[in-house]
């Protein structure tokens, strides 16, 4: 049996949210090596 | 628990598959925090008044836990799916750190070893490899796409572990303004009590987002017909306990595990490596401690970023060739590191940028290289069982570097030179590598699951 089916979502709260808890850690955690890094070019 | 089990964690339709990353990347993103390490080690040593060595084997023993839980638990995984998968790795998880900080608290190194090193290393183990079955089946269209994305994460949780734990060990320690401070053994317990909160909700949230495709999903629009044009791709299955008997699987093994020993060699030395590379003859050095760090830094954002870019690009260059670039071009450019990195910092670093990405891209891209060989039968547990070499590497990546640069010199009087016989040692590691990985050919069907109607009138025996 074999259904293609829409990926469109019935929440896009849900998924906003679901990715800021994952995505504002990470861009967090980059930018604070980032200003280490900016020591390499200072 | 039936709560847990895969049957009910069918997807229902119109689920949004874009949600399947971020589960996966809460579970990445924690057990990540296993690279962040070095900022409480010096810590642990004053606390224990034990040698950095000593404190080091909390870090192997947790790493060598990864590649064993993988490879012994991936059928488990497979069978009960991601959920319980994700719930148990975090159980381990949180309880290798509540383990670990009770060790701290009642000065017993060896409570440590078992909480963080064997408790904590199993739910590493079971984490990683949760979420990346799940993802291919999702993402039959893109695979390298959506397993970078995850293990990505696993780059990136450092990231976010090592500023985090700092301004906790700050916070929880008073004398932390102190000149020359280090973290007091109490305020690392303290961390390691937050930290086994903090990951537990975050993997739970992961473990209660993720979903299953229901039996024959795909994606609108997605023609499988496509996908097996190419001719390393299989429509076919091979269980984990055939592929292990097949060529294919120790060949990418190998390649995995040149990959991987060649860029441990410059992430285990990076920070002294960058310093001794531009060594005056006066003894001084152009790069400065702080340079140094920066350095570690950019390589740490370029294994991230390279298990995302590297291993998305796979999907329209194909697993093979995305090998070859890694291990030939990695190759290549190891020898222009070795022989001419000393004349520039900009080359040296840059350089270094694209091997590390490249170690990265070799982590990411390995899942849907099995998928494309072994299909997606036992997938999870084929790449639980390839993870042994990274176990492998990471005891041989080290020896390597730290055995030519002891018959060098010591620690302080190195400089370019001394780097050259480890580094191209590196080199021929990658050939040896890219050699393997040019001999995959697609896996012969007597390996093959039998469809329906179609009956295997013995086992396979090993490939020779």
């Amino acid at each position: 049996m074999s259904s293609a089916q829409s990926s469109v979502t019935p929440s896009t709260g849900r998924l906003v949210i679901a990715w800021a808890l994952v995505g504002v850690p990470l861009a967090y955690g980059v930018y604070e090596t980032l200003t280490r890094v900016a020591a390499l070019f200072g | 628990m039936g709560w847990l089990d895969r049957e009910r964690t069918i997807a229902p339709p119109g689920f949004n598959r874009w949600l399947v990353p971020p589960a996966a990347l809460a579970v990445h993103l924690c057990i990540g925090q296993a690279y962040a390490t070095s900022v409480y080690k010096t810590a642990l040593v004053k606390h224990f008044g034990a040698s950095l060595t000593e404190i080091g084997v909390i870090f192997s023993v947790a790493i060598v836990m990864l590649g064993l839980s993988a490879a012994i638990m991936g059928t488990w995984v497979d069978r009960n799916g991601p959920r319980k998968a994700m719930f148990t790795s975090a159980a381990f998880w949180a309880s290798g750190f509540l383990i670990g900080s009770l060790g701290i608290f009642s000065h017993q190194l060896w409570l440590v070893y078992l909480g963080y090193g064997v408790v904590g290393g199993i739910g590493l183990g079971i984490g990683y490899i949760s979420p990346v079955s799940t993802l291919i089946k999702w993402f039959p269209d893109r695979p390298g796409l959506a397993t970078g994305m995850a293990i990505m994460g696993f780059g990136g949780g450092a990231l976010i572990a090592s500023p985090v734990s700092t301004a906790l060990l700050k916070m929880y320690d008073p004398n932390s303004g102190a000149k020359g401070w280090v973290a007091s053994g109490e305020s690392v317990g303290k961390l390691f009590l937050t930290l086994a909160v903090v990951y537990l909700a975050y993997m739970m949230f992961g473990a209660f987002t993720i979903k299953v495709p229901s039996e024959g999903w795909k994606p609108a629009g997605f023609d499988p017909a496509k996908v097996k044009a190419a001719s390393l791709v299989t429509t076919d299955n091979v269980s984990a306990r055939n592929a292990v008997k097949t060529r294919q699987f120790w060949l990418v093994w190998i390649a995995l595990f040149c990959n991987v020993t060649a860029g441990i060699g410059i992430l285990e030395q990076a920070a002294p490596m960058i310093q001794d590379f531009f060594r005056q003859p006066d003894g001084t050095s152009l790069a400065s401690a702080a340079v140094a760090a920066g350095f570690v830094g950019l390589l740490s954002i370029g294994n991230m970023s390279g298990r995302f870019a590297w291993s998305a690009t796979s999907d329209v260059t194909g697993r093979k060739r995305i090998y070859m670039v890694y291990l030939g071009v990695g190759a290549v450019l190891y020898t222009v590191l070795a022989l001419a990195g000393s004349t520039s910092t900009v080359l040296y670093v840059a350089l270094a940028f694209v091997i590390i990405s490249f170690y990265g891209g070799g982590f990411a891209t390995a899942p849907a290289y099995l998928r494309d060989l072994f299909g997606t039968f036992q997938v999870g547990a084929i790449h639980g069982r390839l993870l042994t070499a990274w176990s492998a590497a990471g005891i041989a990546g080290p020896l390597i570097v730290n055995a030519f640069l002891d018959a060098q010199g010591k620690p302080g009087a190195l400089n370019a030179a001394s780097y050259q016989p480890a580094l191209l040692t590196m080199v021929g590691l990658l050939v040896i590598g890219f050699v393997a990985n040019l001999l995959v050919t697609p896996v012969d069907a007597r390996f093959h699951e039998p469809r329906p109607g179609r009956v295997r009138s013995e086992e396979p025996a090993l490939e020779g």
